[in-house]
């Protein structure tokens, strides 16, 4: 499982290519969607952490695919298949790989949204990183499995938002209100069923894909 | 054998008598409701759709555990009915919710917790029929499929503590769903009851003549692939 994480890292750190694509697309979502606000009104302060979530979510089922279309286009996933190890390995290897990307674009995307956002820096990232992690997580967990699922369709760029976002709304829901209520000064406690409905949603879709990756990658 | 060709010849009949009853009760035997007046009669055929829409998409849940277990075509078959039946009361259910709303809420839709949770599954199962549709092979789009069947179900309680929790930070337009009025009538309790014993008897009518255009599907896709191979 670690050489299978180790692997894709690797590989992202030569190219860099998701990483690039899921920081870009992040940007311009947030971009695109500052222009949807009144860059002056309060609305556009209220809208603030719906922004990032729309960035993320958008970027991330944009970039998840990558990781399983990689194997595919190198003809590598029936070697990978062919290993010696449990489906079920592979799968949480692919999905830690995908949290570690998207993570890694966060770091420099969180920032760059206080930036544009005119929020007060360290505070706002202080109390979002709790939130985005445990959101990553189970969007990294349901995104890896639901991009194995779609790569065996035809038009699986559409495919995978499609069978995500419905499922991932518990997860959009909590990430957005409790990142509005972090940003609004309340302290974690505030939020703890969102963050336990995030933990929740974690647990669910890791155990899930866990189990459903042998049916995914079965020929 | 038997008691499924009793099943097939006392289905259609019960049905049509059960809906043409009824219709006689919504429209002509139940009083009209004190405060909504005549508008409120649609919600006898509202919450029905809702009995078979849930019913549906139980049996998909349902369905789709068994296909992963069994990998037997008739539970395929049997999550792909109930899907598509289910998004057919969902939609009908969604529909007569507004139709029902516009007067009584001032709006077309509002994003009241249920609302809300039912839009996200007709969204889940409207996928669900899509991957069928798009699957390069139709084995492999029943497995995927009945993973999306069975994260559809697990996902359900998640989506409903959200959506609950989301709208419950605001007041929600209207909390009570019979708008206070209740169902005071003993009429009015027979008639819901009436109708949705109708509505779920036209699901069960509809699932048994789906299940068997699959099957007639299945014995055609068979024959082809023999004739083929001669």
């Amino acid at each position: 499982m670690f050489a299978i994480l180790w692997k894709d890292l690797r590989i992202e750190l030569r190219t860099k290519e998701t990483f690039a694509a899921f920081l870009l697309l992040g940007l311009l979502t947030l971009v695109v969607l500052s222009f949807a606000f009144d860059p002056t009104s309060a609305l556009r302060e209220a809208a603030a952490p719906g922004v990032l979530w729309v960035a993320v979510i958008f970027a991330g089922t944009l970039g998840m695919n990558r990781s399983l279309l990689r194997e595919r286009e190198a003809d590598c996933l029936q070697g990978l298949l062919l290993a010696p190890v449990d489906r079920g390995s592979i799968y949480l290897a692919k999905t830690a790989g995908n949290l570690l990307v998207m993570a890694a674009a966060q770091v420099v995307l969180v920032p760059i949204f206080v930036f544009f956002f005119n929020l007060p820096l360290w505070l706002t990232i202080a109390r979002l990183t709790p939130v985005i992690l445990l959101g990553l997580l189970g969007f990294a967990a349901i995104g890896t499995m639901f991009a194995a699922v779609s790569l065996r369709t035809r038009a699986r760029e559409v495919m995978l938002p499609l069978l995500v976002l419905p499922l991932a709304a518990p997860l959009i829901i909590a990430g957005i209100q409790a990142s509005a209520a972090l940003m609004a000064g309340n302290d974690l406690s505030a939020v703890a069923h969102w963050l336990n409905l995030l933990a929740a949603f974690d647990a669910v879709f890791l155990v899930v894909g866990w189990l459903a990756f042998e049916y995914v990658m079965e020929e | 054998m038997t008691a499924s060709n009793l099943t097939d010849r006392l289905l259609p009949p019960a049905t049509i008598t059960a809906l043409l009853g009824a219709l006689y009760l919504i429209f002509i035997g139940v009083p009209a409701d004190a405060v909504q007046g005549p508008v409120q009669r649609i919600f006898y055929v509202h919450m029905a759709m809702w009995l078979a829409t849930f019913s549906a998409f139980g049996l998909v849940g349902l369905a789709s555990l068994l296909y992963l277990w069994r990998r037997s075509p008739r539970w395929d078959n049997l999550g792909r009915a109930s899907a598509e039946l289910g998004l057919l009361f969902c939609s009908l259910g969604l529909a007569t919710g507004c139709i029902w709303a516009r007067p009584i809420w001032g709006t077309w839709w509002t994003w009241d917790p249920r609302l809300t949770l039912t839009l996200i599954l007709w969204m889940i199962y409207a996928a669900y029929l899509l991957l069928r549709a798009l699957a390069t092979e139709p084995t492999q789009g029943a497995t995927l499929a009945a993973i999306l069947g069975v994260s559809g179900v697990v996902d359900l309680y998640l989506i409903n503590r959200a959506v609950y929790w989301w709208r419950g930070i605001h007041p929600a337009v209207i909390v009570n769903r019979e708008g206070g009025s209740g169902l005071n009538d003993p009429l009015m309790r027979v008639t819901l009851l009436v109708s949705m014993l109708a509505f779920f008897l036209l699901f069960l009518w509809l699932l048994r003549l789906r299940l068997r255009t699959a099957r007639l599907q299945d014995a055609v896709d068979d024959l082809r692939a023999q004739l083929a191979g001669v």
